[in-house]
């Protein structure tokens, strides 16, 4: 079963979620779309510590990404 | 099939090199051309543009090294410069360099590239790292779905660069079983293109292929929607806009469209590991990336460098000025026993004290070259941007502008180049801009000397308060800045992390190499010229330096001076601190004890000014602008004489703003006596 969506700054390390929206411009977006970030792609957190920038592996690429930014990315946990 | 618009002259071929970054794309390039590198700049940008020979079978292959970039739209200046080349230049053959260890994300700017009009050849690079994570490709499988050459390469190891330009070669010959598959956008917006292409025919200028155009313009490309706005009448640009603005998540379906090829191109030819291991790159990150860890580990990385620099580039600096410059001074003056004096004075002093003043300026920039190079080679640079971004951000500036603003500490030279690890060409000259306020060792030296004379005791308590004060100043240049070019606005922080790998000396050697090669060609040049303008100044017309030209500006910059309570006096020794920034001392030494022998220059200048004009005169010397050399890198960086003459006009018109508010303020509280 899956659960519910959350921003990706919420995503606890060591879970895994599906990317569902990308909320921003289109700039924004492209830019994400670049870097592996499309709906449904999964990704893993791997460092965050609830305040300051994140790590995140998605397509096999470690991404770092400012909170703000991370914020506007909601994703669909999967089930542990 | 596009023709390649490029004449081919004899057995030549030019081939871009393009590539997302952190792919050994430099490597590569490296290997391929060697010495024969000519290193510019992108006309009119401040980017660095590469480019260098390579023979093959009696070809001669331009290599043209293509920006970095991860996809093709126009996000970036970056981005625009290597499609721009692409389009309009038309090269024989693009070369696409794509980490085999993230293969589906790499494939994205291939996908981009399949839909421009150049021949494409896959150069599949660090297999090795790839099989080291567990992941198994075969390029031949590879090669088959993407229907174009697919050469597995270990550029770090020489692996494959043959086999790249010979697949090069052949494709550069014949093109006619060059059939590669290209991707589509998404199924449900198949309908939308093809609505937009018919809108929009007959009004794309030229190079441009129209279902490029067509696409780029669902994807909101915002440099492509100028162009065909100008170029359509009103009544149909308004048809098009109301198309885009009905399919504005329009994006995403181009972009799922490409990940969806991109999936079909590595089902079978990818064998993927379970997920779940813990890689070497995580162990290293929990503490280099950590928030506390990572600080201390930079710091001590920071110490190793600025320590290395101290222990082996002083003495080296120390040894070439010694045995070379005022050895070579001595050369010129005995060789030159009978000449005329202004003869003497100008190989000697101006000429030899320009020319020395570059060449000891190598061994130091040598070490933090390497060291810069050494560090983003290994995939730390990423890391020290990760940890440093927060406290970047109150600046305005980003992340990776840390490491080479903190090599400033030790040299504005390097800091100032260093910015090209910056991303985006607004925050590079933001970096480049705000590099001179850092107080470098120069500086530093300066206030240790001046600091004692002026404040006795108080000498350390000062020193720390003017080095603060010039990063207080960092800070709000930095800040209004941001807010004057960039309009404030955020500039959102994604940032790769590449993995770590060891070092390759042919990369950081020849990145060392350039930039040394750099600095003597270009600054050296304009140092020479600016330090014997400044030492005929110093001398014309009647021999002495009271008498001279630049005591005459020194008399005519008096009323901004009494505004901080300095003498003329105070302003040529500012004035010849452009040329080093030690210049300060001697001119002062020369001008305070001229005419009394034997008198000490701390007993001539302790009692020459009041506390509160010293203090000012200090601070002016922390932020007035930096030395000829660093301007000298200005230039050549930036590419542009007025962004360069822009730094100058700022840093004069901070330093002396912070000189008089200090000189102010001293005198308020009571400091002018």
């Amino acid at each position: 079963m899956s659960e519910e969506w959350v921003s990706l700054s919420d995503l606890a390390p060591g879970r895994v979620g599906v990317v569902r929206q990308l909320v921003g411009g289109r700039g924004f977006i492209s830019r994400l779309a670049a870097l592996g970030f499309t709906p449904g792609v999964e990704v893993t957190m791997v460092q965050n510590f609830g305040h300051g920038p994140l790590i995140v592996l998605v397509r096999d690429t470690r991404l770092a990404f400012g909170r703000g930014e991370a914020a506007k990315v909601m994703v669909e946990k999967a089930s542990e | 099939m596009n023709e390649s618009a490029n004449q081919r002259i004899g057995n030549q071929i030019t081939v871009a090199l393009a590539g997302q970054p952190n792919v050994g794309k430099s490597t590569v390039f490296n290997l391929l051309t060697g010495l024969s590198q000519h290193v510019g700049n992108w006309p009119g940008k401040t980017i660095e543009q590469k480019s260098g020979t390579y023979h093959h079978h009696g070809t001669t292959a331009h290599i043209v090294d293509l920006p970095g970039t991860y996809s093709l739209t126009a996000n970036s200046l970056e981005e625009r410069i290597a499609r721009d080349y692409i389009i309009r230049e038309r090269p024989d053959v693009v070369v696409a360099i794509v980490d085999a260890a993230a293969l589906e994300r790499n494939l994205y700017l291939v996908a981009e590239l399949l839909s421009l009009p150049a021949p494409l050849v896959l150069g599949l690079n660090m297999v090795d790292v790839a099989e080291r994570q567990g992941m198994h490709i075969e390029p031949h499988v590879l090669q088959a779905a993407l229907g174009l050459p697919v050469v597995p390469m270990v550029a770090t190891k020489n692996q494959g660069v043959w086999e790249l330009m010979e697949a090069v070669d052949r494709v550069s010959h014949d093109t006619a079983d060059y059939t590669p598959s290209r991707p589509e956008i998404r199924a449900d917006h198949q309908a939308v293109l093809a609505h937009i292409q018919q809108l929009i025919a007959g009004a794309v200028p030229d190079p441009y292929p129209e279902d490029w155009v067509a696409l780029k313009l669902l994807e909101g490309d915002e440099e492509i929607t100028s162009m065909i706005q100008e170029r359509l009448d009103e009544a149909r640009w308004q048809e098009v806009h109301t198309v885009l603005m009905q399919h504005e998540d329009a994006i995403l379906a181009v972009a799922g469209g490409r990940y969806e090829w991109i999936g079909r191109m590595v089902r079978a030819a990818v064998v993927r590991p379970r997920m779940g291991q813990v890689t070497l790159t995580d162990r290293v990150d929990r503490y280099a990336a950590h928030p506390v860890w990572g600080l201390f580990i930079l710091l001590g990385m920071l110490g190793l460098v600025f320590w290395l620099t101290y222990a082996v580039g002083a003495p080296l600096q120390e040894l070439l000025d010694t045995y070379l410059v005022q050895a070579g001074a001595e050369w010129v003056r005995a060789a030159l026993n009978g000449a005329p004096a202004w003869l003497v004075g100008l190989l000697a002093d101006g000429v030899i004290g320009g020319a020395g003043m570059v060449i000891t300026f190598l061994p130091i920039l040598v070490i933090f070259f390497a060291a810069l190079g050494l560090l983003e080679d290994v995939g730390y640079m990423a890391r020290a941007a990760y940890v440093m971004d927060r406290f970047m951000h109150l600046m305005g500036l980003h992340g990776k502008s840390f490491l080479p603003l903190f090599l400033g500490f030790g040299c504005n030279v390097p800091a100032v180049m260093g910015a090209r690890v910056v991303e985006g060409q607004k925050a590079r000259l933001l970096t480049i801009l705000v590099a001179p306020l850092v107080p470098c060792t120069a500086r530093m030296a300066v206030l240790a000397v001046l600091a004692p004379i002026f404040f006795g005791p108080h000498a350390a308590l000062v020193s720390w308060g003017l080095v603060g004060l010039s990063l207080v100043m960092l800070a709000i240049v930095g800040i209004a800045l941001h807010e004057l070019m960039l309009g404030g606005e955020h500039v959102a922080f994604i940032m790769e992390l590449p993995l770590y790998h060891l070092p390759n000396a042919r990369t950081i050697g020849l990145a060392v190499w350039q930039r040394s090669v750099a600095f003597l060609k270009k600054a050296g040049s304009i140092i020479l010229v600016v330090s014997v303008v400044v030492w005929a100044l110093s001398v014309l017309p009647g021999g002495d330096i009271e008498s001279s030209y630049l005591a005459a500006i020194g008399r005519l910059l008096a009323p901004l001076g009494s505004l901080m309570g300095l003498g003329w006096r105070m302003m040529v020794a500012l004035l010849t601190s452009f040329v080093a920034k030690e210049n300060t001392i001697a001119t002062l030494g020369v001008l305070y004890s001229a005419g009394e022998e034997g008198t000490r220059l701390a007993d001539a200048l302790s009692g020459a000014l009041s506390p509160a004009a010293a203090l000012a005169f200090l601070a002016v010397q922390m932020l007035f602008i930096p030395c000829v050399a660093t301007v000298a890198t200005v230039r050549q960086e930036t590419g542009s004489w007025r962004w360069t003459a822009f730094s100058v006009a700022l840093l004069l018109v901070v330093s002396f703003a912070a000189g008089i508010v200090v000189y102010q303020g001293a005198m308020l509280v009571g400091w002018g006596v």
